[in-house]
């Protein structure tokens, strides 16, 4: 009746090697919120948001109880705010102010949404929340901000892209005593999706339900940890097999814990987003497991060739384990949040160069990576342009969050914070992209977009 | 409602005694009892039926784990369905 190697090998994955499930995700609607006068819009808003996730709390430590797994954050999306606060008079920053205020209220720490889809071109709304996202990020503590700016359908639009570099090192000044912080709560996408329950990107999609649960798995450490047992003669397919097999497993309870919050919060299960998501704990690193494949350090040559099979063996092992698999799906490389890609840039192994190429195999894209904080405005957009890029032609979600530290220069530490870590500033390229970014208009879509 | 109670630690008399004290102090029923040693460490795995418990899950697991701290043990209780849907096509 009871394998107790089954009851001990999950209870190793959740004791010793970091298996939790990483955000409990409500995604609301906020269509029914905007109102042409900003006090009762801003009204509106925080009374949905508290009234709508009023025990995902409570219920989610419920669910913790239940199960003996952690469920490390609570988290809420909403529409993106551009659209709801559009046809009101005044300042966006209160919107966010009033997000803070909920999020405070309900006791999360983070909720996403302050954002607008420009990627064919702006409204005045999408102008006006873009321009008001430096200060709504530095006034509040647990907002996030995302600008989706180009798409595989509609090419890349450069005057957006020309923006958000602005826009960043706006974020970065305004916070410049805490290590400008406000660029970690900023994402720029390419193809976003549109129920991702990770932060700082997620937004509730406008083709979304009234409200929704979205689950977010985590689980590097259990991967890197059954690789470790696999031994270095396993050949490839094994590795894979393996790998695919973990994946299962994580993904299964991330569906079990989305399924039992659904019921008890009499929402609507939406996806599992099955990404491997590393923190700043020893052990619980994507890099360590691209070194467990072999590498001497994640950034050496193989690194790509180590990321994609990663990539898709996780893809191939939770798409099995769920009803509905969305999000990002993958294995995400956020720098500053992995210790063993932390310890990679330091040692000269990894650079922002094999990062971007990284961003082509797997999940996201250059995710929170400290550069020097004299890094000029369009060296900024053209890393982002890059990201696009790989983004629309590749078919698949890219996102840019960049950090300039201001103050900091070229190997530099820095600090961020409990999930968000810390880290190594990286170099970026000295020559100028200055022209090229003052072009602006559009990167026409690719060939590959007209597929009706 | 089934659940799974395992106790990990240094192997010890009584551990098995003042697991199931507690249950019968709770109306729990024990279906299956198994222990091993499992990377040198004592490991007992429980499977219960707690469906006419008298006292709430959380208490339960709240009182389990204090027994655990007092005999230097660590003694969880969890739903079954989590072991079940990890590993159960």
């Amino acid at each position: 009746m009871i394998d107790p190697y089954e009851v001990v090998e999950t209870i190793k994955m959740i004791s010793s090697e970091h298996l939790d499930i990483r955000t409990i995700t409500m995604g609301i609607s906020l269509r029914d919120c905007a109102h042409p006068d900003s006090e009762q819009l801003c009204t509106r808003i925080y009374d949905k948001i508290t009234r709508q996730a009023r025990d995902l709390v409570k219920t989610g430590e419920a669910i913790e109880r239940q199960y003996g797994i952690p469920i490390i954050n609570k988290r809420i999306a909403v529409t993106p705010i551009a659209i709801i606060a559009e046809s009101s008079n005044g300042n966006c920053v209160k919107v966010a102010e009033a997000m803070d205020r909920a999020a405070l209220e309900l006791g999360i720490n983070f909720i996403g949404g302050y954002s607008a889809l420009v990627h064919k071109g702006y409204t005045g709304g999408d102008r006006r929340l873009i321009d008001s996202i430096p200060e709504a990020l530095a006034s509040t503590s647990r907002v996030c901000g995302s600008v989706n700016v180009a798409t595989t359908k509609a090419g890349i639009n450069m005057d957006a892209v020309a923006h958000m570099g602005r826009i960043i090192k706006q974020c970065a000044a305004l916070t410049a005593e805490q290590e400008s912080i406000a660029c970690a709560k900023l994402v720029v996408f390419a193809n976003a999706p549109e129920d991702n329950p990770f932060m700082a990107g997620a937004f509730h999609g406008v083709g979304e339900p009234e409200s929704v649960i979205n689950v977010g798995v985590s689980g590097p450490g259990v991967v890197y940890g059954a690789l470790k047992e696999l031994g270095p003669d396993a050949d490839f397919s094994e590795v894979a097999e393996l790998i695919k097999k973990t994946a299962f497993k994580v993904t299964r309870m991330g569906q079990l814990v989305g399924i039992e919050a659904s019921r008890r919060l009499d929402v609507p299960f939406g996806v599992v987003d099955l990404s491997l998501a590393p923190t700043p704990a020893v052990g619980d690193s994507v890099a360590l497991i691209l070194q467990e494949m072999g590498l001497q350090k994640c950034g050496a040559h193989g690194t790509t060739a180590a990321l994609a099979l990663l990539n898709d063996a996780v893809k191939k092992g939770g798409v099995m384990a769920s009803s509905s698999i969305g999000g990002l799906s993958g294995a995400f490389i956020p720098v500053s949040e992995d210790a063993g890609m932390v310890d990679a840039v330091r040692s000269g192994a990894l650079s922002l160069e094999k990062l971007e190429a990284m961003t082509c195999v797997c999940s996201v894209g250059l995710d929170m990576i400290a550069v020097p904080g004299d890094t000029s405005e369009a060296t900024i957009s053209a890393i982002i342009a890059d990201e696009a890029a790989i983004g629309t032609v590749n078919n698949k979600t890219t996102a840019v969050r960049i950090i300039p530290v201001i103050g900091k220069k070229e190997g530099d530490s820095v600090e961020f914070g409990g999930l968000l870590g810390g880290g190594v500033v990286m170099g970026v390229n000295r020559f100028s992209s200055e022209a090229f970014i003052k072009r602006g208009g559009r990167i026409p879509a690719p060939i590959h977009s007209l597929r009706n | 409602m089934r659940a799974v109670i395992t106790v990990i630690g240094i192997d010890r008399v009584g551990i098995i005694a003042a697991v199931s004290n507690i249950l019968f102090q709770a109306n729990v029923n024990i279906l299956d009892i198994t222990q091993t040693t499992m990377q040198g460490l004592f490991t007992m795995i429980m499977l219960v039926d707690a469906g006419k418990a008298s006292v709430d899950f959380e208490e339960l697991s709240g009182t389990l784990a204090a027994k655990g701290d007092e005999m230097e043990l660590k003694i969880r209780i969890q739903h079954e369905d989590i072991f079940k849907s990890m590993h159960r096509i």
